[in-house]
């Protein structure tokens, strides 16, 4: 167990502390920064999903007025390195070869925005087409099984003979459930801007990680990383998409090698984002369930087929929730992928357990209708007493309380469970629950400096970035306990790589890994400069060591319930519902972590109504490529949304005694979703959205 | 084609040169600097770049600069004075209305424009009487503020600042 900060500050609900500056409006984001003299990019893509580009021909675009160049991969500068592995999304006009539709195939340099998609769309293109191929499905003969999942996860698991165990069950639910290609969407596009001047590379980039993105881009570029700056000082969302820098940022970086020291600026149009940011892969998921009468499971299988790009791997870990959510002692999980010429997926908000979750939620409350049982009781029925596959003990699992805090709170006592069965005023009721999960993630390798100012305040530094998850506030907050000091007396920098090296923004680890690296700075500070500092006394420090860490397995868990209506005669779903109660360690501030519950819960909501994303397999190409297509929830379809907490630390976890709290939230919102619908109108949706058309058959 | 054209944006006047093609969007950023509104698809479907157009709220990458020359322009910058915020914008603060900041000031311009709807008797799709003044309850405000995204999900706070900002 480490040694925890005592909260002053912390679990305190601070405003905002950049908040001011962002309700005027004045907060600079990456494209805002202001540079001098700058020149405008705008991509060329690819229209094709597979081939080789036979000729591209860029007179007349170079030929416009206010056009300085374009780049090609028949001129651009060359990368280094051998652009293999993840680096092949990266390797940017360095071929003529095409993988993917809307993958970048060049670049207009010009004086101003207009002139360079203008000249963009000049640029003439002569393709070899081959035969490309986008359609995921279950019985393809090519699917494979990768090394690892992402996060380092197993690939598959098993645990006892399920096979036996479900032919011997008096109970089986077992069913196929599907999620759609989606996509983050954060309303800031991905934009940067790069400089390269003597000194090296300056981007002010749109990132959930300014250290991630400079060791990805220095040996790229044969930069040495101490001539690669990355700048983020605030960021207009993320999810998971500007977890890692991407195509735009080498193309950015190629282009301001040719301007003679002009500044580039290159904003990724929504419509781009649809092929070159990441998304998350669709998934057609297995659920299996063998039950006793009385509920208790007896086998679990989760076994999941999902999408990659053919240039890079990702593997969604989408099963891996299956591995420590519920007590089974036969239990079998696998991860198949085909690899298809789709743009590359990545990240999204909770990968894994957000589509994982719906799967296994809905099953639950399938088994759950098919023994007779409460929803909730199933679940707390099948509470494991330590993690089911690892065997470790659980630093803390109170989800049982949350199923209990909640129902009490949302009055689920009264329910009856017969579905189909309330009908007011042409609207069918119905409320649905479903578990949350979320692993506690620490990133290491992170440091911090804290310095005394002449001003009496105390400077802390460290590269971290605020995504709206409100790092800017929550990170002070952890600054002044650490230091016992008044939040007044902070000055917190974050956002440059000019800061001491830190972790990605993801995981929901970003407040974890940072606040760690901050408490054993301060502590460093303390003990070579006591209470009572001089200006310019500085001291570097980084996380304190937590060796409980390898025998316990960490999770927040949290527990969702959702009240919905549909419209008998339309199929119209409203949501005029949600309540989430979650157990996540301590929490910092409840004013930004409530916002952060509430707003992923909201993403929950989205995906299980409004969010697909529909690949055209003629052409290889996301349709619904804006947000007039690609729906996402606003005003209208968010109602009362709330959330709540257990009250807790969580000492294990690090110095602070948190877990974080950024993705949980999404994580079974959809299946709250989707069994209330089923409640409501009894019909069983298994694959998301859910659309009216859907519910008719 | 350039054209000069003049604005009154948040109470100045400016003259700039723009090309034709120039949404009211780029010639506030990318010429004059001013980058409180902000582009989150360039289409009409965010509502990040609201601003208040003459009086009214807009969407200002839907309309082109040169269309809009003499125009009084005023951005969420411009409704706070100085250090004074609006009470729309100190709601947002206090009721936590906002997440990463990228669609704040267009949601508060949309807010205050919004506002002013409503008090000017202007039914939405979600009124019920519609020979009497509107009144502004939630589902009044959410429908009217939906085209505003807000990928945060702010939306519950949104509201329940607007309600504040309102009084
Ligand atoms: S940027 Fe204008 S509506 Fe989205
Ligand atoms: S606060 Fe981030 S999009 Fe609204």
């Amino acid at each position: 167990m480490t040694e925890t900060i005592r909260a002053r500050a912390m679990g305190r609900p601070l405003e905002r502390l950049d908040g001011r500056d962002k309700v005027v409006g004045q907060a600079p984001y990456a494209y805002e920064q202001q540079v001098t003299d700058p020149l405008y990019l705008h991509p060329v893509q690819a229209v094709i999903a597979r081939g080789r580009i036979n000729a591209i021909d860029t007179a007349d675009a170079e030929s416009l007025p206010g056009v300085v160049t374009v780049l090609t991969h028949l001129n651009a500068p060359r990368l280094t390195g051998d652009g293999d592995g993840d680096d092949r999304e990266l390797w940017v006009l360095q071929s003529d070869e095409v993988h993917f539709r809307g993958q970048f195939i060049g670049v207009v340099v010009a004086e101003t925005s207009e002139i360079a998609r203008h000249a963009a769309d000049l640029v003439r293109v002569e393709y070899e087409r081959w035969p490309h191929d986008v359609e995921l499905s279950a019985d393809r003969d090519d699917l494979y099984a990768p090394d690892k999942v992402n996060a380092g996860h197993d690939t598959d698991t098993d645990v006892g003979d399920v096979a036996a165990a479900l032919a011997d069950a008096p109970v089986v639910v077992d069913h196929t459930y599907r999620t759609p290609m989606e996509y983050n969407n954060p309303m800031e596009p991905h934009a940067t801007v790069a400089v390269w001047d003597a000194g090296g590379l300056t981007m002010y980039d749109s990132t959930q990680g300014v250290h991630v993105v400079r060791q990805r881009l220095a040996p790229l570029f044969g930069l040495d990383p101490g001539h690669v700056r990355v700048v983020a000082p605030h960021v207009g969302g993320g999810f998971g998409s500007k977890g890692a820098p991407h195509a735009h940022n080498v193309l950015a970086g190629l282009a301001a090698q040719v301007t003679g020291g002009r500044p580039v600026k290159l904003a990724v149009t929504r419509q781009q984002m649809f092929s070159v940011v990441g998304h998350r892969t669709p998934t057609i998921q297995r659920i299996g369930l063998g039950a006793e009468t009385d509920g208790r499971l007896t086998a679990l299988v989760h076994e999941v087929v999902e999408h990659t790009s053919r240039i890079v791997e990702y593997a969604e870990q989408t099963a891996v929730v299956s591995r420590m959510m519920y007590a089974a002692p036969n239990r079998r999980t696998r991860h198949r992928l085909a690899a298809l010429d789709v743009p590359v997926p990545f990240w999204m908000r909770a990968p894994g357990e957000a589509p994982g979750a719906f799967a296994l939620e809905v099953a639950m409350d399938e088994l759950a209708v098919a023994c007779g049982l409460d929803p909730v009781e199933l679940r707390i029925r099948n509470e494991p007493d330590v993690d089911p596959e690892s065997g470790r003990p659980f630093s803390g699992r109170r989800m049982s309380e949350c199923l209990r805090e909640g129902a009490r709170r949302f009055g689920w006592e009264s329910r009856d469970p017969t579905p189909a069965a309330r009908l007011r005023d042409g609207w069918l009721e119905g409320t649905g629950v479903a578990a949350s999960v979320y692993p506690r993630i620490m990133q290491t390798g992170n440091r911090a400096w804290v310095r005394y100012g002449p001003d009496g305040r105390y400077e802390v530094g460290i590269g971290a970035v605020d995504i709206g998850t409100g790092t800017w506030t929550a990170l002070t907050q952890i600054a002044a306990d650490a230091l016992e000091v008044p939040v007044e007396e902070v000055r917190l920098r974050i956002g440059d790589t000019d800061l001491p090296e830190a972790a990605v923004a993801g995981g929901s680890g970003g407040l974890s890994a940072w606040g760690s690296a901050v408490v054993g700075a301060a502590r460093a500070f303390r003990e070579k400069f006591g209470r009572h500092p001089s200006a310019g006394d500085e001291a570097t420090g980084t996380a304190p060591e937590s060796p409980a860490a390898e025998d316990f397995s960490m999770y927040s868990f949290g527990a969702q319930f959702a009240h919905v209506r549909v419209h008998a005669d339309t199929g119209e779903i409203r949501v005029p519902r949600m309540l989430g109660v979650f157990t996540v360690g301590r929490v910092v501030n409840p004013r930004t972590a409530r916002s952060q519950f509430v707003g992923a819960m909201t993403m929950g909501l989205s995906m299980a109504l409004h969010e697909e994303a529909v690949l055209d397999p003629r052409f290889g190409h996301v349709v619904n490529h804006d947000l007039a297509t690609y729906h996402i929830a606003t005003h209208a379809d968010v109602q009362d949304v709330d959330a709540i907490w257990l009250d807790e630390e969580d000492p294990r976890s690090n110095p602070m005694g948190i877990r974080g709290i950024g993705e949980i939230g999404i994580v079974g919102a959809a299946a709250a979703v989707a069994n209330a619908v089923h409640h409501a109108t009894g019909v069983r949706v298994r694959d998301l959205p859910i659309t009216p058309d859907k519910l008719f058959h | 084609m350039d054209a000069s054209i003049r604005l009154r944006v948040d109470g100045q006047w400016r003259t700039l040169d723009v090309d034709t093609r120039t949404t009211l969007l780029d010639a506030l950023r990318e010429r004059l600097g001013v980058t409180s509104p902000k582009k989150g698809c360039d289409h009409g479907q965010c509502g990040s770049c609201t601003v208040l157009l003459d009086g009214r709220r807009a969407v200002t990458c839907l309309a082109l600069a040169v269309a809009h020359d003499g125009a009084e322009i005023v951005t969420a910058e411009g409704l706070a004075d100085g250090e004074d915020l609006h009470p729309v914008q100190r709601a947002f603060l206090e009721q936590d209305g906002l997440q990463c900041g990228y669609c704040t000031p267009g949601q508060v311009c949309s807010a205050v424009g919004m506002l002013e709807e409503v008090k000017a008797g202007w039914p939405s799709q979600v009124t019920e009487d519609l020979a009497g003044p509107p009144e502004l309850d939630d589902e009044e405000i959410r429908e009217r503020m939906s085209g505003n995204l807000c990928r945060c999900g702010a939306y519950p706070n949104i509201v329940a600042a607007i309600r504040q900002g309102a009084r």
